[in-house]
């Protein structure tokens, strides 16, 4: 099959979701209303409340959600075949993804903008913030250690990589310079940027840097690992103008371009799709496709991480409440689109099927790898660029994505960290929080595989964790629906539906923990498996409690005074 | 070709590439935000503890220059002092609540 008719049929479903399911979503069930004051006007400060622009509002969220996430799923989860991640991704993009951001991005702007954490204290109980604060402090460790281990199986797969890779560190912090203390004007940086960037791949495509198999008793892998949470360390105690902020600012403006290029080679050169609709003959040792589909595609379908960015920051800046499809829905659109390109580069870049099944000879064996060097092919036949080349942009964009992802991710787990030693009554500087971030995920990063290759176990881990936040969120939407008496099903059943698959799949993993005899991972799993139960015993407890209470209603505003947030998240 | 011209008798284009302009700017800057204004916080409590650092027992050899901006940052001390922890003012000399 022709893979531009994958793209074409894909992109509609998705945009047909955006121009009628999300019209009904906020028309009936959300009921979005041009009139609201947002609290983005009511307690407008120049700082954490401003109305803003709904496209440059879009673009933040957006970016801030995006990440490799929705490249490493889709792209290990395509050993099942073609059609059911594609699936997934268009009709979990259309009714579970963008459901839940529009959603949480609602729930917030009607509870003066407050994050999930602080929602999920009031709508589902007492414990509501406690086992949030858990939740995301597992999702953060997993993220961390499975992106640290993505990136360094890319700089070794990919040596055209390893200058990029650290060369955009520099371009950033070159950026940070430029913007703060030169002056000079943003859009000439942006353009000047980029531009340094490109040029570092083509320098880094024609000097591959790779290390030797062993470096200091570590392997190339290991090391790797080692050196990216050193710099992620110092990366989150820097002041932020001088890395971060001009990093997330020119990985967002990558992030479109290099979702551009992918595109349009798509369409050029129109591949046709080697990989079977439904592989029949899967590698052995592949876990079976219900429910190990649904964890392994999270990003891409339904991210409960998406529910943080929307509640805690993009809800804050809302110049109108019917903004919020806009920004929370289509944010969710782009997203999808990113997992779509992916299927589509690792099912149709190779020649023959014969060389797909080399390729995804095992579960978790193509992954980010197999978009790299198939989505090469494709930009090599779409758009000229030597496959070498290509190869190193991909995989460029796929580092970047990780890394800024890592950078934002250690620092939030330091504020979890720091809260929840404030919870148990110990006060940690940021120095000690931040230590002790760095211990925790590289043991887990070590810990699950002994050369650093535990990340990729985490992977399916990762997605239940995520969809379990997912589900927190959706249980505190549904809550709030049911006290407005308001229709409940388009939350109720992806909600029924994703608590199922991620106990289901966690169960299913601990049998494969066992047997692999992976006691950390095992721990971990029972973990969340633990959170996981109490989520839905309490989401069910409160949902019951709303059902019986009389209805709510909405009041404009019940009370003026903002109460000091005490958290980040 | 005919360009659109507003009363300020800037061109269409020109208007709209400066909105592109500042929206970048706001790309660039809104994700930061409260992070500055922290920073600016602290770096203000900092300067506080400085002005009133005589006054709460901690001898300063600048304090001939400091007492001068004891007036200047009054309006700000029930703030700060609050900021800080403290239901009540620490000051005997200064009751602002």
């Amino acid at each position: 099959m022709n893979s531009l008719v994958l793209a074409v049929v894909g992109v509609a479903m998705i945009l047909l979701g955006y121009f009628l399911y999300s019209k009904y979503l906020s028309k009936k069930v959300y009921r979005l209303d041009p009139e609201y004051t947002t609290p983005a006007h009511r307690f407008e400060d120049g700082v954490d409340y401003v109305p803003t622009n709904k496209f440059v509002l879009w673009g933040h969220h957006f970016t801030s959600v995006a990440g490799a996430a929705p490249i490493v799923g889709p792209a290990v989860a395509v050993i099942w075949g073609w059609a059911p991640a594609f699936l997934w991704v268009t009709l979990g993009t259309v009714f579970f993804a963008g459901m839940h951001d529009l959603g949480a991005m609602w729930a917030s702007n009607r509870n003066k903008a407050r994050s999930v954490g602080t929602l999920s204290g009031r709508y589902i109980g007492r414990h509501g913030r406690n086992l949030f604060l858990i939740v995301i402090f597992l999702l953060l460790l997993m993220v961390n250690a499975a992106f640290a281990v993505v990136i360094s199986n890319l700089l070794v797969s990919t040596p055209t990589s390893v200058i990029p890779t650290w060369g955009a560190i520099v371009v950033a912090l070159l950026i940070g310079q430029a913007i703060y203390r030169l002056k000079w004007n943003l859009p000439i940086v942006s353009i000047v940027g980029v531009i340094a960037l490109y040029g570092l791949m083509i320098l880094g495509d024609m000097f591959p840097i790779v290390l030797p198999e062993t470096i200091l008793g570590l392997s190339a892998n290991a090391f790797w690992i080692v050196v990216l949470f050193l710099y992620a360390g110092v990366a989150s105690l820097l002041p932020v103008w001088m890395l971060l902020q001009p990093r997330d600012y020119i990985n967002g403006l990558q992030l479109f371009i290099g979702l551009g290029i992918l595109y349009l080679a798509i369409a050029i050169s129109s591949p046709t799709v080697v990989a079977p609709a439904v592989n029949q003959n899967v590698p052995e040792g592949t876990p079976g496709i219900f429910p190990l589909l649904f964890v392994t595609i999270a990003c891409g379908a339904i991210s409960g991480f998406h529910g943080i960015v929307a509640s805690g920051t993009s809800a804050k800046q809302l110049d109108k409440e019917t903004d919020a499809r806009f920004v929370g829905y289509f944010g969710a659109v782009g997203e999808g689109l990113l997992a779509l390109g992916t299927i589509i580069a690792t099912t149709a870049g190779f020649q023959t099927v014969a060389q797909w099944e080399e390729v995804y000879a095992a579960f978790n064996d193509g992954g980010v790898e197999a978009f790299v060097n198939a989505g090469g092919g494709i930009l090599n036949a779409g758009l000229g660029i030597p496959t070498s080349l290509s190869a190193t942009i991909l995989a460029t964009m796929a580092v970047l994505f990780a890394a800024t992802t890592m950078d934002t991710g250690v620092r939030l787990q330091r504020f979890v960290v720091t809260e929840i030693g404030e919870i148990m009554g110990v006060k940690l500087n940021i120095w000690v929080s931040t230590l002790v971030v760095l211990a925790v995920t590289m043991g887990l990063s070590f810990g699950a595989g002994a050369d650093g290759s535990g990340g990729m176990v985490i992977w399916p881990l990762f997605g239940t964790t995520n969809q379990l936040l997912a589900a927190l969120t959706l249980a505190i939407i549904a809550v709030m629906l049911i006290q407005l008496r308001r229709p409940v099903w388009p939350v109720l059943i992806p909600l029924v539906f994703v608590a199922i698959v991620s106990v289901y799949a966690l169960i299913i993993q601990l049998g494969t923990f066992f047997s692999t005899q992976n006691w950390l991972l095992l721990v971990l799993d029972v973990i969340i498996l633990i959170c996981a139960l109490w989520v839905i015993v309490e989401a069910v407890a409160a949902m019951n409690r709303a059902r019986r209470e009389p209805p709510v209603e909405f009041a404009e505003a019940e009370d003026d005074e903002l109460d000091p947030s005490s958290s980040e998240l | 070709m005919t360009e659109t011209v507003t009363e300020t008798g800037v061109p269409g284009w020109r208007r709209r590439l400066a909105g592109v302009g500042r929206g970048l700017q706001d790309y660039y800057a809104g994700p930061y935000r409260s992070t500055f204004a922290r920073a600016r916080r602290d770096e203000e409590d900092l300067f506080m503890m400085m002005v009133f650092s005589d006054a709460l027992g901690v001898p300063n050899p600048a304090s001939y220059y400091t007492v001068e901006l004891l007036p200047v940052v009054y309006e700000r001390f029930h703030e700060w002092h609050r900021r800080m922890g403290m239901e009540r003012s620490p000051l005997d000399s200064l009751s602002c609540c």
